[in-house]
């Protein structure tokens, strides 16, 4: 017979919490599953009390969403903890922002609203910022009016089944140009698509249309992500969590 | 400016490599102090890659040591892999610290831990990105002290030219003293240069300096001999030996990566030194006698650590960790402690006992029971006793039958082959071996699925063994046993299936002899390799033993010396070894005694539990053997995590 382990099974799932966190400055060259393994301790160490699934090998309950890839730094990436005993929102943000190295910083911490549907629903979009040292602005202006010309622009693609060709024209919801003499700025929303969309992959559709070959690499950061509404805004995923709350805060006020 | 960043040039390059994480810093618990704040500069390295040195305990602990001085600051860096080296050297980047990312060259000194000889052409291409010159010789007062440490350090001929010094035995009082030498030498401006520095150095208990060192040869290619240049530096270098444990109970707060790293736990060292007395074990040569940390002093080091760290695992390390005279009590009151907490306890690889498996099953009580490692390095029994690790055959199945029954699946067995004297027939035991393990293992645990792992790799003589004057065996002879083994036990189908062979092949070990057993002219060898592209020679993709085989034969044949003169010949007892002047306290008629008790196939016992059997090392060095018990218990205390 294989043994089980002795005692009772964990705890349960008691609350859900929703956090928003950055990686900033040199951390931006952390994998996902570099943080997620810095997550995991920082949650430790800070003392939250994770509900933990059954069997010989628990797992704290953590699920991440959308990572933003090695090398691209991020205001807005978000993961949801599952804990053992109800703890306040904010006091497990700062305990957990304290415990992680300087450049992962937990930004905003919520409870997750009943019944509100799960984070992943509420992402499908990302707003991006690219640097570009040594492009001027006035040439990545005219790329990207070349890029925002066409309806489908191919590029190459490392995946996991190799090199293929994906359109990284299609998913670029909106793209606008800003930035100053010898660093222009890409800001671009682009939907989330499988295999994903990338800002190196939006710099290669404009090497592809407009020739532009930035001198040294591009820096991105990923300023949102979340539903793409009417009016090409990318919206809070955290929203409906906080306006539940708050609703359920004025009730208990009315009462 | 001395000490500036280099992150800003660095960084455009660091979207270009794999893994750029490995080189951006900021672990937890890593120190930056401010440069102009302190006295001495160290530089410590660990010449492999990132995920390799970073759990490194040396280094952490020096780390820790040397930061905690208000005198001097000490950061890391690590081997750069060649993608990325490739981008330093085209855009003027030099080898830098993963700290503040400041330039080797800047630092006073340049400290580098050899845990393997297969590092040395990772020192090499450390030295050239930094901008260093390669040969200690051509460096000036500008230039970092490079400092060699680590068992590789027991023997440093081979790297004799590269390095300006080497440090024997335990680091953690020598790197002080070098402090306050280098401080010293700095504050009274630099009197004398370089070599004044050196000499001062070379006067500091446990520092050997090569170039005050020269040595000639005979006819015969062996040494004639190795004499001083000073008479103001010792004629034997002795080691540096930390004697009670608890008071350095380092690292305290132990370095916990972003990247992935070889080691995903933290380890605590339970004792250091090891009488066992196998011969092959340099580690357990080198490192006498045994000191323990109290059972108190393992409890809190392990509550601090895990508070530091959010580890979910301990390893509770030493060279035969179930030896220490309160594991059964450690193991039991951690367990208790950590009980309901997801905190794994460990113990490494250990010795054939039944005892062991009890200790982890304690260990293990409320996790999964997979894997449990021994290792009884030989095959037979008579070459497990001219190995002096001596278990019985009986004993050995009886011990892993009772793992398999106490629930763990799967066991690993570790051995070595080309040990001396051994023939094909002491390897195919390991054959009959595992059939029988797993026969018994199915009927103790009443399931089919139990496995047992074979892992193999050829034996490198290293100095400062009884070994030492062992004839190596060929890499064609390894790979030959290897061969027949894996016949062996593939041969009958039903139990073969339950049996994996994992093993090394013999070429990388003759590579790692000639580095061990090496003297100076093995120098030329190393510089060879690394000027013709040798980098990560520990890492099968990267390591050519044609490379090596080619710079040994166009550097060696002038000499009238070859591969083979280093490796498989076997030394006499009048030869002079290249380390002789090096003295790790065990008396060398000592050795070769033992040597000859090796071939005689005579046992010797544990000096901790029967009469000293004067190997030389406690009398030598002023240092006895510190071992409980105690008598004393862990504290009750609240834990991380429940």
């Amino acid at each position: 017979m294989a043994r089980q382990p002795d005692g009772p099974p964990p705890p349960p799932t008691v609350q859900k919490l929703r956090l928003r966190y950055a990686k900033r400055g040199p951390l931006r060259f952390a994998s996902h599953r570099d943080l997620a393994r810095a997550l995991e301790r920082a949650l430790r160490r800070a003392q939250v009390p994770m509900a933990f699934s059954a069997g010989f090998s628990p797992h704290p309950k953590i699920s991440y969403v959308g990572a933003a890839p090695t090398g691209a730094a991020s205001e807005a990436e978000y993961l949801e903890i599952g804990l053992a005993r109800r703890c306040d929102p904010e006091q497990v943000r700062a305990a957990l922002d304290a415990s992680l190295p300087a450049g992962v910083d937990v930004l905003e911490c919520v409870e997750a609203a009943e019944g509100g549907g799960s984070l992943a629903d509420r992402i499908d979009a990302a707003r991006w910022r690219v640097e570009l040292p040594g492009v001027e602005p006035g040439v990545l202006a005219a790329a990207v009016d070349a890029l925002l010309a066409r309806d489908e622009v191919l590029v190459a693609k490392r995946t996991k089944n190799g090199l293929r060709d994906v359109d990284a024209r299609g998913p670029v919801a909106s793209a606008s140009t800003g930035g100053e003499a010898g660093c222009a700025i890409l800001h671009v929303v682009v939907r989330q698509v499988t295999p994903a969309v990338r800002p190196d992959d939006v710099v290669a559709a404009l090497a592809a249309v407009a020739d532009l070959r930035p001198p040294s690499p591009p820096r991105a950061v990923r300023e949102a992500q979340g539903r793409l509404d009417g009016s090409g805004t990318v919206a809070d995923p955290l929203g409906p969590d906080r306006e539940a709350r708050a609703r359920c805060q004025g009730e208990h006020a009315a009462v | 400016m001395s000490g500036q960043s280099l992150y800003p040039r660095l960084e455009p390059l660091l979207a270009q490599v794999q893994k750029p994480i490995q080189y951006v810093g900021g672990e937890l618990n890593a120190q930056v102090k401010a440069w102009d704040d302190v006295a001495v500069h160290w530089a410590l390295m660990y010449p492999d890659a990132y995920e390799v040195g970073l759990p490194n305990q040396g280094l952490m602990i020096l780390y820790e040591v040397l930061n905690e001085r208000p005198d001097a600051l000490a950061e890391r860096t690590y081997a750069v892999w060649p993608d990325l080296a490739a981008l330093m050297r085209e855009h003027g980047v030099g080898q830098f610290t993963v700290d503040a990312h400041r330039a080797v060259r800047d630092f006073d000194v340049l400290g580098v831990s050899f845990a393997t000889e297969l590092g040395y052409t990772n020192l090499l291409e450390a030295l050239d990105l930094a901008g260093v010159p390669l040969h200690a010789a051509d460096r000036d007062e500008t230039h970092p002290v490079v400092v060699a440490g680590g068992h590789a350090a027991f023997n440093p001929e081979p790297i004799a030219d590269f390095v300006d010094c080497a440090v024997l035995g335990d680091g953690e009082q020598v790197v002080g003293d070098v402090t306050d030498v280098v401080a010293a030498w700095k504050e009274q401006g630099r009197p004398g240069g370089r070599v004044e520095l050196l000499a001062r150095l070379a006067r500091v208990d446990g520092v050997y300096v090569p170039r005050f060192y020269a040595v000639s040869y005979g006819p015969d290619g062996a040494i004639a001999a190795v004499a001083r240049t000073r008479d103001d530096v010792p004629v034997r270098v002795g080691k540096r030996t930390v004697m009670d444990l608890d008071e350095w109970p380092y690292p305290k707060t132990p370095l916990v990566p972003l990247a992935e790293s070889v080691h995903e736990r933290m380890s605590v060292e339970i004792f250091r030194g090891c009488t066992r007395g196998c011969r092959f074990c340099q580690a357990g040569m080198i490192t006498r006698p045994v000191r323990e940390r109290t059972i108190t002093g393992i409890g809190s080091m392990v509550d601090q650590g895990l508070r530091a760290t959010g580890y979910e695992e301990v390893g509770l390390l030493s060279l035969s960790s179930a030896d220490h005279s309160e594991i059964g009590q450690v193991a039991k009151e951690l367990a208790d402690r950590y009980e309901g907490t997801n905190t794994g306890l460990s113990l490494p690889s250990t010795r054939v006992d039944a005892f062991n498996v009890t200790l982890a099953n304690e260990l293990s009580r409320n996790g999964r029971r997979s894997g449990l490692t021994f290792a009884p390095e030989g095959g037979s029994e008579r070459i497990r006793r001219v190995i002096n690790k001596t278990v019985s055959k009986e004993d050995l199945v009886r011990t892993v039958t009772t793992a398999y029954a106490n629930g763990w699946t799967q066991v690993k067995l570790y051995f070595m082959c080309g040990l001396p004297t051994e023939t094909d027939e002491d390897v195919l035991e390991i054959a009959e071996l595992a059939v029988e393990v797993i026969r018994a293992g199915r009927e103790a645990s009443g399931r089919k699925d139990v496995r047992c792992t074979v892992s193999i790799g050829g034996f490198v003589p290293k100095p400062h063994t009884p070994f030492q004057w062992a004839g190596q065996a060929s890499a064609e002879t390894i790979d030959h046993r290897l061969r027949v083994l894996r016949q062996a036990i593939n041969a009958d189908r039903r139990t073969g299936r339950s049996i994996g062979l994992r093993y090394h092949d013999g070429q990388p070990g003759v590579v790692e002899g000639l580095l061990s057993r090496g003297d100076r002219r093995v120098g030329r060898v190393i510089e060879r390799v690394w000027r013709e592209g040798g980098r990560f020679d520990g890492w099968s993709e990267h390591f050519s033993y044609e490379r090596w085989t080619a710079a040994a034969a166009a550097e060696l044949a002038p000499l009238g010396l070859d591969l083979d003169w280093f490796t498989t010949r076997e030394r006499t007892q009048d030869e002079v070894l290249p380390w002789d002047h090096l003295d790790s306290g065990l008396d060398k008629e000592w050795l070769w005694d033992d040597w000859q008790d090796a071939l005689s196939e005579e046992e010797v016992a544990d000096c901790r539990w029967t009469p000293c059997y004067d190997c030389g090392v406690c009398p030598t060095n002023g240092t006895e053997i510190q071992i409980g018990p105690t008598g004393r218990s862990l504290l009750p205390l609240t834990v991380v995590g429940r």
